[in-house]
């Protein structure tokens, strides 16, 4: 792995390269929490692109922000019609703030304008703390430099610096640059090798290969060139090791400098077809230095979710102005879909006519409308159900009745398909749990995720219940109704420190049963033992619960007790 | 765009790019869905196409692109007489549009400014005679997208709300994406969508590598790109022009109907949308052959995308309902 310099000194170089041209590249996605770092690195966005300002803009901008439109309260005071420009009609880098938090319907207008290619670029700031959350696919796979800003520490985040004039006699000489004629080749291996599937990958770094080269006075592109696009934008889209061999590669690093690629050619040969070439063996070594260390923890994080929803760290939102039952109107601004109640307007309007017509009497005619009279239309909508379920993969569930269980689950979730539901999966066994797949409506997904469950260990119920109340509450904060169906068989016997402590297990397990009741959530537990197993019940009334012995029920009355439950919202 | 990528460059994607034309040649096939992973070249395929297609005739300002004086709506208010000659409309729909933004809506601007009860025409009507192109289908609000279907079936879009009632054509080809792993579309939105491909990465090297080499092409010599493709692409014109001439000569025979239906009764698809589409889709494609009759080989060229989506399905199914079809037309149709 790289030290924190070398990064830091690579940034330096991809934005000189963005700045060459910016809008082939489609843009950045930088992944920075605020700190001197993020703030150096953007002060020097202004420097290198030569701009006054980097015109920003937030993930709650509206559309007549963005494509321009009618400015509504200048309208009513003037009397005239008054529009005001958008920001995706000016060309030149735009920077969006707080990118996690931006809507998949932003994300698709974004990719719009930058499909149309008008010279937009975009630097995509994002802010997510957990690998869960995060810019979209449909925004992130259209900018060509994915850079992490985390763990480079204060002190080496020096000023950047850029050679100005250079810059510009490469932005000039840019139009010449060719490719080689394997360049292409070469690329796809690189990214076959390390999984990437995304053919736009492949092509924006053979648009960065050639702003190198066009940044070193080259004609051609180079094997640096390539190495250097390899690094910077196929390397941190990796879902994969180049080799499937992963705990050999944990302790040697291999050097980024390839002297001798031959020499590797032989036990570093991806797994493709066999006639690859030794420089792609290079490019792949340049790859694998610049791989984070924990690539296969940080997949298999992001993995549960980025698969169930696009990745976006929002949910689907409550939209309060536009479906439903509709709920008395309000005084407002229109934007952002709102609807405009013509005649509650005119009601709140009437009042004020004389007094109006007195004050402004150069507009004699009409109505005088003012902003504060606008009322929006409010509807109201009962929110998506989602479920989570907790299922017990411990050693005795997995010997015993794992396959039942199973069938139980997916007899549920061909009800939550039915009704639209969303549907979570936890799976505690061992020393912890792990929460499988976020709320999704996928049921694909949730079925392969079931089927793959592991099984075996100890029984951390705590763990289990504590997960399961963590998504219940994101959910919730994502404006859906939560509510868990526990799964399990046995008592607890693993503590929520990991230590197995029954005694400690049992009061821990208590003590989230109660949490859980606390915040109000609706609950289920099914008893998945042979026979009902003592205390489980009490933990049932712990959490609120209704407790179901499987043993006494089949698929219909699981699924009328699972009904009866967990209600409608 | 000027120079949109040529529909006839891009590599592999057979079955979209087949089911794209046989929209083109037959709008009331419905549209088509087209499922599969990011960056496999959907958009490009629905602009190429568009910029492949011949062009209309439409009254110039008219928001619906009216083809005569005659069949401009009333409540447009259209100065102009002149008719000029308009590329095929492809409209985006964005994620997030309003229902206003949508079927249109009062024109909030004249009724404030002016205190004129008009309307302001939303996307529907731009894409009267065109394409509708709606990019990650299964992640719009349901509530819009039975709209869209129930308009695109009906052919008129009607609007009763806010005092206004308005009717006007919207005629257009629907044309979904999207990602299954992110979400799905309820079986019964599938169903009313014409033909649905799934497209994938390609796989293997060669192929991808040609894919990268054609968009780079492009990408350094846009017009010296498209002029280079501008005969691939403008022999597709030419055979759509042919095949929409000859599609209402080609003959369908007893016996297609009967394998229609058979094929359809073994697959156990709900309703009779099945067997229409089917049927359509077959004529499109044996009028693209040039055949004057549709045969067996058409049918089995176009059972796939016709019928895939509309299985009765497990919601816990895996397998591909595609491969089911393949099997079923080897069994039924010998």
């Amino acid at each position: 792995m790289t030290t924190p310099q070398e990064r830091w000194g690579n940034i330096n170089l991809a934005l000189a390269l963005f700045a060459i041209d910016p809008a082939p590249l489609g843009g950045i996605w930088l992944r920075a929490r605020i700190g001197p770092a993020r703030d150096r690195m953007i002060q020097s966005l202004n420097n290198v692109l030569e701009t006054d300002i980097l015109q920003r803009i937030h993930p709650n901008i509206q559309d007549d922000a963005l494509y321009g439109g009618l400015d509504m309260s200048a309208s009513l005071a003037t009397g005239r019609p008054v529009h005001t420009a958008g920001v995706l009609q000016k060309p030149g880098p735009l920077v969006l703030t707080m990118a996690e938090r931006a809507e998949q319907g932003l994300l698709a207008r974004l990719g719009t304008a930058l499909d149309a290619e008008q010279g937009l670029s975009i630097i995509a700031v994002d802010e997510a703390a957990d690998p869960s959350e995060g810019l979209g696919r449909a925004l992130s796979d259209r900018l060509a430099l994915h850079l992490d800003l985390d763990g480079i520490p204060h002190s080496v985040a020096t000023n950047l610096e850029f050679d100005l004039p250079a810059l510009r006699e490469a932005r000039a000489h840019l139009p010449l640059v060719q490719n080689g004629p394997d360049d292409d080749r070469d690329l796809c291996m690189v990214a076959e090798a390390l999984g990437i599937t995304s053919l736009r990958a492949v092509h924006h770094a053979l648009r960065l290969a050639r702003h190198s080269a066009a940044l070193m006075g080259a004609d051609q592109v180079e094997q640096p060139d390539l190495q250097l696009a390899v690094e910077l934008v196929l390397a941190p889209r990796a879902t994969q090791l180049p080799e499937h061999s992963a705990s050999e590669d944990q302790d040697t690093p291999p050097p980024p400098e390839m002297s001798e690629p031959d020499a590797h050619s032989d036990q570093d040969r991806p797994q493709t077809d066999g006639e690859d070439m030794p420089p792609v063996d290079a490019l792949i070594e340049a790859a694998k230095a610049m791989l984070p260390p924990d690539l296969l923890a940080r997949l298999a994080a992001t993995r549960a979710a980025r698969q169930s929803k696009g990745s976006t760290g929002t949910g689907h939102k409550k939209k309060g102005n536009h479906r439903g039952r509709p709920i008395a109107s309000r005084s407002g601004t229109l934007g952002g879909g709102a609807r405009l109640d013509l005649i509650a307007t005119l009601r709140a309007a009437v009042p004020w006519q004389g007094l109006r017509s007195v004050s402004s009497p150069k507009k004699p005619k009409g109505l005088h409308i003012r902003k504060s009279d606008l009322r929006v239309k409010r509807f109201q909508e009962s929110s998506d159900r989602a479920i989570i379920f907790v299922v017990d993969a411990s050693g005795s569930s997995a010997m015993s009745r794992m396959a039942e269980a199973k069938g139980a689950i997916e007899l549920l979730l061909a009800e939550a398909y039915a009704r639209r539901d969303h549907v979570a999966l936890v799976a505690f066994r061992g020393h912890g749990s792990d929460v499988l797949l976020a709320p999704t409506r996928s049921l694909v997904q949730t079925k392969r995720r079931l089927q793959e469950l592991p099984g075996g260990g100890g029984t951390p119920l705590a763990s289990g219940l504590k997960s399961a109340l963590q998504l219940a509450r994101l959910s919730a904060a994502k404006g859906m109704t939560p509510s868990i169906a526990l799964l399990t068989d046995g008592r607890a016997n693993i503590a929520l420190d990991g230590s197995a402590n029954r005694t400690q297990a049992s009061a821990d397990a208590q003590q989230m049963a109660r949490a859980v009741r606390g915040e109000g959530i609706p609950a289920i537990v099914i008893d998945t033992g042979a026979r009902p197993t003592r205390g489980l019940d009490g933990l049932a009334q712990d959490m609120g619960a209704t407790y179901l012995p499987l043993p006494r029920a089949d698929a219909k009355s699981l699924s009328a007790a699972v009904e009866a439950a967990l209600p409608l919202p | 765009m000027i120079h949109a990528f040529p529909f006839s460059a891009i590599v592999g994607q057979d079955a979209m790019k087949q089911a794209m034309v046989l929209t083109a040649i037959d709008a009331g096939i419905g549209g088509v869905l087209v499922f599969g992973d990011r960056g496999t070249g959907k958009s490009t395929a629905v602009r190429g196409l568009a910029a492949l297609l011949p062009t209309i005739q439409a009254v110039k300002g008219c928001p619906v692109n009216s083809e005569s004086v005659a069949t401009i709506p009333d409540w447009a208010n259209v100065i102009e007489r002149d008719v000029v000659e308009k590329p095929t409309p492809v409209v985006d729909l964005p994620l997030g549009a309003t229902e206003d933004r949508v079927v249109g809506a009062l024109d909030i601007e004249k009724a404030l400014a002016k205190g004129e009860k008009a309307f302001e025409a939303g996307l529907l009507a731009r894409a009267n005679r065109g394409y509708l192109y709606i990019d990650e289908v299964n992640l719009l609000e349901d509530h819009l997208v039975d709209l869209l279907l129930d308009v695109a079936q009906s052919g008129e879009n009607v609007v009763e709300r806010e005092g206004l009632s308005i009717r006007h054509p919207a005629r257009f080809v629907l044309v979904g994406s999207g990602n299954p792993e992110e979400g799905e579309l309820r079986p019964q939105l599938l169903d009313r969508f014409g033909l649905s491909v799934e497209v994938k990465s390609p796989k293997d090297i060669e192929t991808r590598v040609a894919v990268i080499k054609r968009r780079d092409a492009y990408d350094r010599d846009r017009a010296g790109f498209v002029k280079s493709w501008a005969k691939a692409d403008a022999a597709i014109r030419k055979a759509i022009i042919t095949a929409r001439k000859r599609l209402p000569k080609v003959k369908t025979p007893e016996a297609v109907l009967q394998d229609c239906a058979a094929l359809c009764l073994a697959l156990g698809s709900d309703g009779l949308r099945g067997e229409l589409t089917l049927l359509r889709a077959a004529r499109a494609q044996a009028a693209f052959e040039g055949a004057s009759e549709i045969t067996r080989d058409h049918l089995r060229a176009v059972a796939p995308m016709a019928l895939s989506h509309r299985l009765r399905r497990d919601p816990l199914d895996e397998a591909g309902s595609t491969a089911r079809v393949i099997r079923s037309v080897e069994t039924v149709l010998v």
